[in-house]
């Protein structure tokens, strides 16, 4: 029965090219732009680290003097050197790490190369267990590192590639800023969209290349590099960052269970409080710790003009359909004749229904193939768009997958309701009248 | 024409499906194309926000120093004076950020020392003969006398007190002061400075991603800047010498520090190129979805078209052999048309407006004005009796004879 249907739907594809082209290029385009869109919004939208972000939290304080002080204002971005050590060595998370971002002219060893600047992290030891980040050679360093000040880093796997040729660079040099670092690890290539920790450099930014303990890069006075934001007698000047009254660092922690974010919630108040008591903070007590994703929706990561174009493409889409609706309606009704025939000769009305919808599905699939090709089209024009998360617009599977469903799943409730209309036509005045 | 309309009307109500879903696709039509013409215009608006500065003439050099270098307002002044040497020079400076560059610097502006909560939030200028160098215009007042200059780096460490006076501009003047003059009032920056305003610039854009609104609230303060606070070099030269310029600056500056890296050198328009690039990106597509929507639904009428015109042959036969003239077929069809695009229109228009209240919410974006709703209909209509013309055309052609036929 199957085979008969797609030979009686090819033929009656056959009979009328130009409409089925018509139906077949107004899916496609549909499809297309609806594809092309929100696989943008989708890569774009997407967790940086599935299955561990649930657990990792930015926890915010309010360390400002009550200057532009107005019930309801939000807080710090960032956090302060003096909150943000406090909180690391209070070790009350699973794990915690704090860090800024930085830039640092590199090379190695060898003084006849050229250095060039890379971007740097400064962070403490937890960074590397609590993102998971995925190592090539070597190993992260550990606390003791951070509190001894040493010179090491671990380098991203490019940056391996630019100066050890892909080769196991442990225990060798890297200069950063004139200074001699011991490269202990090389990571593999990782690179989480969004750049969640550290918005600042760009949503959508690359991974740094070098990562150096935050004390050492604050003894090396190594570049730093973000958003800084002061108040008070705070100025900015780098030496004075320690005690500055300016935020300019990222605190992260990890809490496993609902009751340990709870109980850390609870000890930042704790911690706010004790802060105000001793004259530190003079703002009325405000902590927040939004999980991951919350930070990233918080922040409105995913530009504003790419949800736009989201809605226009499925505004687009919907336009297309109805064109699909109407032209399938009287496609199906100029064939009320032979439909009527089949009908009278004994067909059920819902083999009849079944035939149709058999044609509406092989427009949808070729459309949802052809709309594949243009989403695929769309996407390479994205790539050379000038922003920064351009590149990352690539297809993958479960968006390939939607395209198809996507287009023939709409395609076949498009063919609804024309295919109810036309297996309605009363098969004896339809005969009759011819 | 008139009295086709009740006939029309009555057939209509025999395909109430079809011709509802015709009137469905061009109210949506009609909806998205208003909002993305409007959408269209309001970023190309944008494209053309004035910086304030010479535009033509001026270039940009960021550079980084490898590692720590001895004084930095000597090296400053060697560096600037080098510059000032290159023929086709007219002025060169170190300045802390540029028009619609990416790197800001904001503060909030107070009216008064103790004033809790700023009026307004600008964007600050620093940089010997800043407003000279850029060639922004003066409205009102001077810049500043070379005895006002502190170096930023000694106000950072505390070494200097900051600077009294400011330039503002026109814009940020009528935000804070109302149409009054601003010259001789006071504003409020940061730990309380006072500062007294002394010139008013007719524009100067500022740098960093701010709406229509506040771009143009800057102001110009007294201040030295080095490369070694993150400033770049901007200099001004003679008409039609820029790229010249740019290129020996660069060398002349790697000849006095061959250890500086240039991270940056462009000519004014392509720094506002890079920062507008977004919005000519978006305008672009919007302006190919506007096309490619009209195209098909202009295909898509012409599909029904067809479909309508294939089963009435037999009663458009017999009205032309009851009398009827081929124009009179051809003006039923189009009648037809154009009042399925009006219903298409006025239930577009109300789509129309309500998507752009949506858009009014989201992203800050004006209410549509009025002119777009005529002129989004006369665009349907055409398009409409364009789509419906070759199908009402065959209709026309219909014999008398196929009344008689089956």
């Amino acid at each position: 029965m199957f085979g008969y249907y797609v030979e009686l739907a090819l033929r009656s594809l056959k009979r009328s090219r130009a409409l089925t082209a018509l139906m077949i290029l107004a899916i496609a385009l549909g499809i297309g732009a609806c594809m092309t869109t929100l696989t943008v919004l989708h890569v774009l939208s997407g967790d940086p680290l599935p299955g561990r972000s649930g657990s990792l939290f930015y926890p915010q304080l309010d360390p400002r003097d009550m200057t532009d002080y107005e019930p309801g204002t939000d807080l710090p971005d960032q956090i302060t050197w003096v909150d943000g050590m406090n909180l690391l060595h209070s070790r009350r998370a699973d794990r915690q790490a704090l860090m800024v971002g930085g830039q640092v002219a590199t090379q190695t060893a060898d003084q006849r190369t050229d250095p060039f600047f890379t971007q740097a992290r400064y962070t403490t030891a937890d960074f590397f267990p609590m993102f998971d980040t995925p190592f090539r050679y070597g190993h992260a360093w550990s606390a003791t590192e951070d509190d001894a000040r040493s010179r090491v880093a671990v380098i991203s796997s490019e940056l391996n590639d630019r100066l050890f040729n892909g080769q196991d660079s442990t225990g060798r040099t890297v200069r950063a800023d004139g200074n001699d670092l011991r490269v202990i690890g090389v990571l593999r290539h990782w690179r989480p969209v969004p750049h969640f920790f550290d918005l600042n450099m760009g949503n959508y930014s690359g991974s740094e290349d070098i990562y150096v303990p935050l004390g050492t890069a604050r003894d090396l006075h190594l570049a730093r590099m973000g958003g800084i934001s002061c108040w008070g007698k705070g100025s900015g000047e780098e030496d004075k960052m320690e005690t500055a009254e300016c935020t300019w660092l990222q605190f992260w922690v990890q809490l496993d269970s609902p009751a340990k974010a709870t109980a850390y919630r609870d000890f930042l108040t704790h911690y706010a409080q004790e802060q105000k008591a001793a004259g530190r903070f003079q703002r009325p007590v405000s902590v927040r710790m939004l999980d991951l994703m919350g930070w990233m929706n918080d922040q409105q990561v995913v530009p504003g003009d790419v949800r736009l174009q989201a809605w226009l493409a499925l505004g687009f889409f919907a336009v297309c359909l109805i064109n699909t609706i109407g032209l399938m309606l009287a496609k199906f009704m100029r064939r009320s004749g032979e439909l009527s025939v089949r009908r009278a000769l004994g067909a059920s009305r819902g083999s009849v229904f079944m035939q149709l919808l058999m044609e509406a599905g092989m427009v949808g699939a070729v459309g949802g193939l052809a709309g594949l090709f243009l989403a695929w089209l769309g996407l390479w024009l994205v790539r050379l768009q000038p922003a920064m998360y351009a590149q990352l617009a690539h297809l993958d599977v479960p968006m390939l997958c939607l395209t198809i469903a996507l287009a023939i799943g709409a395609t076949l409730l498009a063919g609804v309701l024309p295919a109810w209309r036309a297996c309605h036509v009363a098969p004896a005045l339809q005969l009759k009248s011819q | 024409m008139l009295t086709d309309i009740f006939p029309i009307l009555s057939a209509l109500r025999r395909h109430r499906l079809t011709a509802s879903l015709v009137v469905l696709e061009i109210a949506l039509t009609c909806a998205i194309v208003c909002n993305a013409i409007f959408l269209i215009s309001d970023r190309l608006g944008q494209l053309s926000l004035p910086s304030g500065i010479d535009e033509q003439n001026v270039v940009h050099i960021a550079v980084s120093d490898i590692g720590k270098f001895g004084d930095a307002h000597a090296r400053t002044e060697t560096d600037l004076a080098a510059l000032r040497e290159i023929p086709g020079v007219v002025s060169a400076t170190i300045l802390n950020s540029v028009p619609f560059g990416p790197l800001s610097w904001n503060s909030g502006i107070r009216l008064t020392a103790t004033q809790k909560v700023s009026t307004v939030d600008s964007g600050n200028l620093y940089g010997e003969q800043a407003g000279e160098t850029l060639g922004t215009r003066l409205v009102a007042g001077r810049y500043f006398n070379p005895d006002e200059y502190v170096w930023l780096d000694d106000v950072i460490a505390h070494r200097s007190k900051q600077p009294g006076v400011v330039v503002i501009t026109q814009a940020l003047a009528h935000r804070v002061f109302g149409d009054g003059s601003a010259l001789g009032k006071s504003i409020y920056i940061g730990d309380a400075t006072e500062l007294r305003v002394v010139g008013v610039v007719e524009h100067l854009a500022r740098a960093g991603m701010h709406d229509r609104n506040g771009i143009d609230f800057s102001t110009l303060i007294p201040l030295r800047e080095t490369t070694a606070t993150n400033g770049s070099f901007v200099i001004r030269t003679q008409p039609g010498q820029a790229g010249q310029v740019l290129t020996r600056a660069v060398e002349k500056l790697k000849e006095i520090e061959p250890r500086r890296v240039v991270v940056e050198q462009d000519t004014y328009g392509e720094i506002r190129a890079k920062h507008f690039a977004g919005d000519r990106a978006m305008a672009g597509m919007l302006v190919g979805v506007c096309v490619i929507l009209l195209i098909v639904t202009a295909l898509g009428i012409v599909g029904l078209a067809s479909f309508w015109v294939g089963q009435r042959r037999r009663q458009i036969g017999v009205r032309r052999a009851l009398g009827a003239r081929r124009v009179d077929v051809l003006r039923y069809f189009q009648t037809e048309n154009f009042l399925l695009a009006s219903m298409g229109i006025v239930l577009g228009m109300v789509l129309a407006y309500g998507i752009n209240l949506v858009l009014m919410r989201e992203y800050e974006l004006p209410r549509l004005p009025f002119v777009y709703l005529p002129v989004g209909a006369a665009v349907l209509w055409a398009l409409g009796q364009v789509a419906v013309l070759a199908p009402a055309l065959r209709a026309a052609s219909v014999s008398p004879v196929v009344a008689t036929r089956g």
